[in-house]
């Protein structure tokens, strides 16, 4: 009976896509879906379609500059499978029970049993607070990012980009050449960790050229770029009127701007393969709690795939040839047969580019140091208003000792978004007041619906066929 | 003063709502939160601060930018395109 | 290396019956050792509804819940905080002429136990609750009836007999209980051996471990009520509501969160439980039925948890019938939260003075057994 179920696969970003492509080859007809409106996941992610009249123009060089190429070929590869997919597109996977998803789409909810899902969820910025975060004008560096390419928007017209990670110089960039005044980059990273992570990076010289090219540009501008910085706040009443910082002599600084740009590296879309019960592991290089997957892509439960960023962070190059790889595991749990030849190559390329993964992260470290500096009254939890200093109370009272009990005695983590902002915050607090690593105090169990289900939904459900 | 400021993309057909009954326009294809954002500065009011809220992520994470509309209903606006006739708010429910 | 501990009560399972036995046994005096496998209040004590509701019990429960209703009026001077415990009245609701029959009846009976129950129809409701417009024809009011965080409640009866001196180990299963002479010996693994003159069985759903290690089979089953709860919504609703004849209720919480239950999950193993789709779909669609209000609220999250039924849904409180200083107490089949701690007050008398005024004879847990 369940062989007769098409695979489904959760996310249309280059994992989902690429998985899709070989599933398709494979004779298979996979249901795609994916809660935005077009393929291309994030950093592909393509501008709104308009059916009739005047559209979006800008090219595709324009909105993936060195990366167009492959976000063409993402594209491509998506439209020319198009009618050997199930394409359900604006379609959120709200909870994995029982070898079924539940779907909603245009306010209505619906099952969908699978025999084997394929998860590629993406990832997001990952955020630590700081005074004043929650000010309109403060969005996250992907946000920014979006704003741009998907709605031809600056998030201010002088912007202050605060952080780390590639998306920090690479967003900068982007707002420079599109017009945008740059107030500033603020890298927390101090410039010794980044020169010497620089070595590392030579396994990726194409990188590491963009990198510098980005570096170099910004400073031909005249834009100023600080390193080993910390936030001290955001000033303003009702939306954001400066930054204040600390530069890395830990002199006191103000830079006046209009919005701030802000993230530390991205954080794994996990929910779904916590439901569908996939045993997790700690990474140290994301600093998370992980769907465990093996090198081929399967996860712990047989029948689930994981690929892409969506259990750990490796850009979007791996997330294409993991999709590619996991699609391969899945078609041989089928027992069909799969080129070997070409699961060497993938297993080849995607070992470099994790050898790459390590020597970004050593270039773009998180600022562990970050927690110590939050100040009590600081909001953690943007959904709930709760502070620092709520989560730190139950942990020096030895109340709470992991996560899930911080969350019930804080909420921390209970409001609207379930602790995707929050918990890399909380988990960095409890674990420095009871002096145990990131990795010994848990993390937040996934509950449906993993993102907010109107109510109405239950009226309106559409029963399994 | 806009939050958002337009750069590129600006050809697009002229779409009519309100925002806090006041009428203004964006563009086809401008998600909630931008045609808020591009004719004011905020999105909402917080529930337990009545401090204002402009969204955060743009990618359906935060949930940071559900709006109401006139009519009581509520929209994730990052994920949601602006529509003729809409009738947006982006005052406080709770302390009015 | 083995740790001992003896004591005078050895107390299985943390939730608000144990923790709160446990304070009143220091109160009272006695050493205790309290053995929580998990964390102290983090099961079905801490992720109820939280219905702080004596209205509807059975009439044989009523003595033991006006018990626990005086110490829910004492929570801040027991546990030091009010955990958002607010009295602001259960209402039942009738929707159909012999539901209001059925509430009146059930005002008659319970007529001497002080609940104080007031039947509201009519005009009189709609003007009282026009939040409820004409879904229902009237109701019955328990207006000392409530509600209350049940994460903050429930772990504070174990942290404040620890503060009294109560030893509370928790992440420590017990896996193996039995009794040597006048003693009874407890198991942790191989890390902790506690030995006590009394045993007090309050292991939730699953206290059929226990009783069955003393020879006393019960026929307890684990049942997982569905709950779901919304975004904060401006206040419309300030009591705790049910419908008579059962299906869907909720409370508004002060920061405007609507929580309802209604359906039930489905165990994950013996120890964890989820939420059930079409418990959830039906469950959303009943509460935007009742209360209008939910129409455009999305619900941000659905939770649910591992509670002990018996086959007459009441619970199983008192002496065991085999072994003398046992004493169990559980399966409270869903309505545990608001009498829990009426027991736990009764289990520390039974303890102290050998004996209680509360009737358990309708508790025994031998009227299972097909000899009885
Ligand atoms: C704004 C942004 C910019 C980035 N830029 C770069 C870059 O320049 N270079 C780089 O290497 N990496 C970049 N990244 C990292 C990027 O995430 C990956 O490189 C790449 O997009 C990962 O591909 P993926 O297929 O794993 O996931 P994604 O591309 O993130 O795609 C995941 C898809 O899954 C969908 N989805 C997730 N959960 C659900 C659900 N429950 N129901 C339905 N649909 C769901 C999402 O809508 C999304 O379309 C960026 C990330 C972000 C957030
Ligand atoms: C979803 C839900 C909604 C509910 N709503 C309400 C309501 O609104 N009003 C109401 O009055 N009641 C309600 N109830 C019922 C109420 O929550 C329970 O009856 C009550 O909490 C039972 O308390 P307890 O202490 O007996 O059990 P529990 O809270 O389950 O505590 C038992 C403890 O024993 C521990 N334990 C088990 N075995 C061992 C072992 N071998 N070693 C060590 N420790 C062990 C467990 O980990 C657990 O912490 C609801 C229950 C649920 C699940
Ligand atoms: S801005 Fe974060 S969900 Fe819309």
């Amino acid at each position: 009976m369940s062989e007769l179920l098409p695979p489904v696969i959760v996310g249309a970003g280059p994992a989902g896509i690429r998985a899709a492509e070989r599933l398709v080859a494979a004779g298979l007809r996979p249901v795609v879906v994916d809660e935005a409106a077009r393929w291309g996941g994030q950093i592909y992610r393509q501008p709104p379609e308009i059916l009739s009249g005047a559209g979006f123009t800008r090219p595709k060089s324009a909105l993936y500059g060195f990366e167009a190429g492959k976000a063409d070929a993402v594209h491509r590869a998506m439209a020319a499978i198009r009618d050997r997919v199930d394409y359900r597109p604006r379609t959120l996977a709200w909870n994995c029970e029982a070898g079924a998803l539940d779907l909603l789409s245009e306010g209505t909810s619906e099952v969908l049993p699978f025999s084997h899902l394929f998860l590629a969820t993406g990832a997001t910025d990952r955020v630590l607070p700081f005074p004043g975060w929650t000010l309109p004008g403060v969005f996250t560096l992907g946000g920014s990012q979006v704003a741009l390419k998907f709605q031809g928007c600056a998030v201010g017209r002088r912007v202050a980009f605060l952080g780390t990670g590639p998306l920090l110089y690479l967003v900068a960039y982007q707002y420079l050449k599109a017009g945008v005044e740059v107030a500033g980059v603020f890298d927390t990273t101090p410039f010794a960790a980044q020169a010497r992570a620089t070595a590392g990076m030579l396994r990726d010289p194409a990188t590491l050229a963009k990198g510098l090219l980005f570096v170099g540009w910004l400073r031909a501008h005249g834009v100023p770029i600080h390193n080993g910085v910390r936030p001290v706040r955001g000033e303003g009443a009702e939306r954001v009127e400066a930054l204040v910082w600390r530069d890395a002599r830990g002199q006191e600084r103000r830079t006046s701007c209009d919005a701030v740009a802000f993230g530390l590296g991205l954080r794994s879309e996990t929910q779904l393969a916590d439901l569908a019960g996939c045993r997790f592991r700690f990474d140290e290089a994301d600093r998370a709690w992980l769907p465990e997957r093996d090198g081929s892509g399967r996860s712990s439960v047989a029948g689930v795939y994981l690929a892409g960023d969506g259990s750990g962070i490796a850009g979007a190059d791996a997330a294409e040839l993991a999709g590619e790889r996991a699609a391969l595991a899945l078609l041989e749990d089928l027992g069909r047969p799969v080129e070997a030849a070409r699961v060497k190559e993938l297993d080849g390329r995607l070992a470099r580019i994790a050898a790459f993964r390590r020597s970004l992260s050593a270039a773009f470290p998180f600022p562990a140091d970050w927690a110590d500096a939050i100040a009590d009254d600081t909001m953690i939890c943007r959904c709930e208003g709760i502070t620092a200093g709520a989560v730190r109370e139950v942990a020096r009272s030895g109340q709470a000792r992991e996560m899930n009990r911080a969350k019930a005695l804080t909420r921390a983590g209970m409001g609207r978004c379930q602790g995707r902002m929050c918990s890399a915050t909380t988990a960095e607090l409890l674990s420095r007041a009871l002096g145990t690593g990131p990795d010994g105090v848990g993390r937040l169990r996934a509950q449906p619906p993993i993102k907010p289900l109107p109510v109405s939904a239950g009226a309106e459900r559409r029963e399994v066929a | 003063m806009a939050l958002l400021q337009r750069v590129a993309e600006q050809g697009r057909r002229v779409v009519r709502f309100t925002l806090d009954g006041r009428p203004v326009e964006a563009l086809e294809g401008d998600t909630v939160l931008t045609a808020m954002l591009t004719n004011g500065e905020r999105l909402r009011r917080t529930e337990f601060a009545d401090t204002p809220r402009a969204g955060f992520c743009m990618m359906g994470a935060c949930q940071d930018c559900w709006v109401r509309t006139e009519e009581g209903e509520r929209l994730r606006a990052c994920g949601t395109f602006i529509a003729d006739g809409m009738r947006l708010l982006s005052s406080g429910e709770w302390n009015s | 290396m083995r740790e001992r501990i003896d004591c005078d009560v050895a107390i299985v399972g943390g939730g608000i019956v144990g923790g709160s036995a446990a304070l009143f046994l220091r109160q009272a005096g006695l050493s205790v050792t309290l053995l929580e496998r998990d964390w102290c209040g983090a099961k079905a004590s801490g992720v109820n509804f939280g219905g702080v509701r004596r209205q509807g019990r059975p009439l044989e429960q009523l003595p033991l819940s006006q018990r626990a209703h005086a110490i829910w009026g004492r929570l801040p001077e027991l546990l030091g905080i009010d955990a958002e415990y607010i009295r602001s009245g259960h209402l039942k609701l009738a929707r159909s002429e012999p539901d209001l029959a059925s509430l009146i009846d059930y005002r008659e009976r319970s007529q001497g136990f002080g609940l104080g129950l007031e039947i509201i129809t009519g005009e009189a409701f709609r003007r009282r609750w026009p939040a409820l417009g004409d879904r229902a024809i009237g109701g019955s009011l328990c207006p000392e009836d409530g509600h209350a965080n049940p994460r903050l409640v429930s772990p504070a009866f174990a942290r404040a007999a620890a503060r009294l001196g109560a030893v509370v180990r928790e992440q420590t299963p017990v896996d193996r209980v039995e009794k040597d002479g006048d003693r009874f010996v407890l198991l942790s693994g191989d890390a902790l051996e506690v030995r006590a003159r009394f045993l007090l069985n309050t292991a939730g759903a699953w206290s059929w471990r226990v009783a069955e290690a003393f020879g006393e089979p019960v026929p307890l089953e684990s049942l997982h009520p569905n709950m779901a709860v919304t975004e904060p919504l401006p206040r419309f609703l300030d009591v705790n509501i049910g419908v008579e004849g059962g299906g869907v209720y909720g409370r508004q919480v002060p920061r405007g969160n609507m929580v309802v239950g209604g359906g039930r999950g489905f165990a994950l193993d013996a120890d964890r439980a989820r939420p059930q789709r079409d418990a959830v779909l039906t469950l959303m669609r009943d509460a935007a039925e009742l209360f209008p209000q939910l129409r455009h609220a999305h619900v941000i999250r659905c939770w649910t948890g591992v509670e002990g039924y018996t086959p007459d849904r009441n619970p199983i409180v008192g002496p065991s019938r085999t072994t003398p200083g046992l004493f169990h107490a559980f399966g409270f089949s869903g309505a545990g939260f608001q009498i829990g701690p009426g027991v736990g007050q009764t289990l520390a008398e039974l303890v102290t003075t050998g004996g209680t005024p509360m009737p358990l004879e309708p508790f025994r847990i031998d009227r299972f057994s097909p000899t009885a």
